[in-house]
């Protein structure tokens, strides 16, 4: 227990320890209306984890590094954000999990950008500690119902796309950079025509000499329009609207809006502001908004330090996108299992209980914010299908790329092998199929039907990235830790 | 042309075996099953024709099996789904739809281009079987 010290002494000018100014109070209990952190700190060497755990609460709150007396001009116990319990991480030496407590009135109503100068703001570069990381955090339903949360929403989503009981296929025109718009046009058309539900613009496909903007509008939806008509089936392309300023994002997505699409596209880089301005755009007109994250890998990839991907999907349903990448398990890109089912189950579900193995701390209420679509996506194809339903479930858009547009013979082929495995495996699936077992049998006898099945199987039988993640979970089912 | 709207719409048509399956997955997680037909299948035409209401009681396939066989007796040429609601909070929405009946020829649609202000175009869809 830290020495309780009178007002007095507490405030003479000088330097205090953190938990001596009342920022690490062991026997707090938060209220529920507390928004609640997990941090992983590891402390420089000597430096006390109650210490270092104090430190944050109060450089991510009121604290500066002297004392000051102005503090006595408020209700400052309240603003003090406050550590409440410090674990040793499981089979580490020297890091520690650091709870902490912030007052509801700490943040300003619906901003994101606020909540996060707070939460993330100068704490990150505090010299006491070597590595901090967020690796959870407990938004109290009072905070939640300030936000818009997404625009649209799994449900309503499916339904204005009339495409129920099946994850949704998409990919991603290839290459990235340099196809002409008319070009470009092309590939959306097979793609759609083949049986994928959508296409999307990459990442850094925004308007550059190769291809404006306006030129990719409108050929991709002449493409769109087509492969509806062909099929009878609502199709899109997610058009990305990013840009430099959002004066020139709005005049894109009002673009898009006039040709009839029905899905736009942002990237993680624009920014929190701009991701909540395009979400409260796409709630007034009608418009799913699909989230590339785009930059994410710099800050959620190490396992000290950083900000877990947890926690980056719980504030983009916060901030109202309806498309969140979230992670495929077996592509190419990072994804122990257990972690991406915990990035899934927060986009995905109305509740999160307690989950150490999926790297969820606390129990979460999503007080009826909608929820979000993950998208998986990178380094896929048809013959996982049995694993990618099976890990990823229903809720899901997966996107094959290169595993659509790589196809031997055809775009077209490469899309309707996708849908074929795809339905396939949910029949499957519904019939009571040991599916996860069976699948390379299923899928090879859904291929005797589906010459595209079957040459898609054939190129890519071998294809897997078995890499070891480098985000795992602390808790593995034995240990018996309670949080 | 073929209608790819709905969850099977890729694989050969469903066997009766087959539908009498999907059902029983529906109905092993309490969705209630409704049957709907229509002869334009618009795909903003999210209306259909309901062949009764949805059948919140039923616990057997089979009496599914048999609207829809009475449907399909009703209306050979026209589109038939089978759908099935949840009633789950969060949800409160269709968990799969699948066609079970089609026209022997499909009729399909066409596109029309409206020029607009520079190289915009309003796209409308069309049903061919609305222009008879």
């Amino acid at each position: 227990m830290p020495k309780t010290i009178a007002a007095a002494d507490r405030y003479k000018a000088g330097v205090l320890e953190y938990k001596q100014m009342g920022y690490w109070v062991p026997d707090y209990e938060p209220k529920d209306t507390d928004l609640i952190c997990l941090f992983r700190i590891t402390p420089q060497a000597g430096v006390d984890p109650e210490e270092a755990a104090a430190a944050v609460a109060g450089e991510s709150s009121t604290a500066t590094w002297t004392v000051v007396w102005t503090d006595r001009l408020t209700a400052c116990e309240l603003y003090r954000a406050k550590a409440y319990r410090v674990d040793r991480v499981p089979n580490t030496e020297d890091q520690y999990f650091a709870y902490i407590a912030y007052d509801l009135d700490l943040f300003e109503p619906g901003s994101i950008a606020n909540m996060t100068a707070s939460i993330i703001g100068n704490v990150f570069g505090f010299k006491a500690l070597k590595c901090l990381r967020l690796e959870d955090m407990r938004i109290p339903v009072a905070y939640l119902k300030t936000f818009q949360g997404p625009a649209t929403g799994i449900v309503v989503e499916r339904e204005r796309l009339e495409k129920y009981g099946r994850p949704l296929l998409g990919a991603t025109t290839k290459p990235k950079l340099g196809l002409s718009g008319r070009n470009y046009g092309r590939v959306v058309y097979e793609a759609l025509k083949g049986g994928l539900d959508f296409t999307k613009d990459d990442e850094n496909i925004n308007s550059q000499p190769f291809m404006h903007w306006r030129d990719r509008f409108l050929y991709c939806m002449e493409a769109v329009n087509r492969a509806q008509a062909c099929g009878g089936e609502v199709k899109g392309h997610y058009l990305n609207v990013t840009a430099a300023t959002m004066e020139d994002m709005y005049e894109r997505a009002e673009f898009a809006k006039g040709l009839g699409s029905v899905i736009v596209m942002i990237d993680l880089v624009v920014g929190y502001t701009a991701i909540q301005s395009m979400a409260k755009w796409a709630r007034g007109n009608d418009m799913i908004l699909h989230l590339h994250r785009a930059g994410h890998g710099t800050y959620t990839r190490q396992k000290t330090h950083g900000v877990s991907f947890r926690v980056i999907g719980k504030w983009m349903r916060m901030a109202g996108v309806d498309h969140l990448h979230a992670g495929t398990v077996v592509g190419k890109l990072e994804g122990d299992p257990r972690m991406i089912a915990g990035i899934y189950d927060v986009l995905r579900e109305t509740r999160n209980p307690v989950n150490l193995e999926h790297g969820i701390f606390f129990d979460q209420d999503w007080a009826s914010l909608n929820k979000v679509m993950p998208v998986a996506s990178g380094g896929i194809h048809a013959g996982q299908m049995h694993q990618l339903v099976h890990y990823l479930g229903e809720d899901v858009v997966l996107q094959f790329g290169g595993g659509t547009i790589g196809h031997p013979m055809g775009i077209e082929a490469g899309a309707t092998a996708n849908r074929v495995a795809l339905e396939t495996m949910i029949l499957a699936r519904n019939e009571g199929r040991d599916y996860l077992n069976e699948g390379p049998e299923i899928l090879k006898q859904a291929a005797r039907s589906c010459k595209p099945l079957q040459a898609a199987l054939d190129t890519w039988k071998d294809i897997t990235f078995n890499y070891e993640s480098t985000d795992t979970p602390d808790f593995v089912p034995v240990a018996t830790a309670v949080a | 042309m073929r209608i790819t709207q709905g969850t099977f719409s890729f694989l050969p048509e469903l066997t009766d075996e087959q539908i009498r399956k999907q059902v029983k997955y529906c109905l092993d997680n309490d969705y209630a099953v409704s049957i709907e037909h229509t002869d334009d299948p618009h795909p903003r035409n999210t209306y259909w024709e309901m062949w009764g209401l949805p059948m919140f009681d039923l616990k057997d396939p089979a009496g599914v099996l048999m609207e829809i066989n009475e449907c399909r007796k009703a209306h050979p040429e026209n589109y038939i789904r089978v759908g099935a609601f949840d009633s789950e909070r969060g949800t409160e929405s269709m968990r799969i739809s699948f066609i079970v009946n089609r026209p022997a020829q499909e009729p399909g649609f066409y596109l029309e281009r409206t020029e607009g202000d520079g190289r915009a175009i309003r796209y409308t869809t069309h049903s061919y079987t609305k222009m008879k």
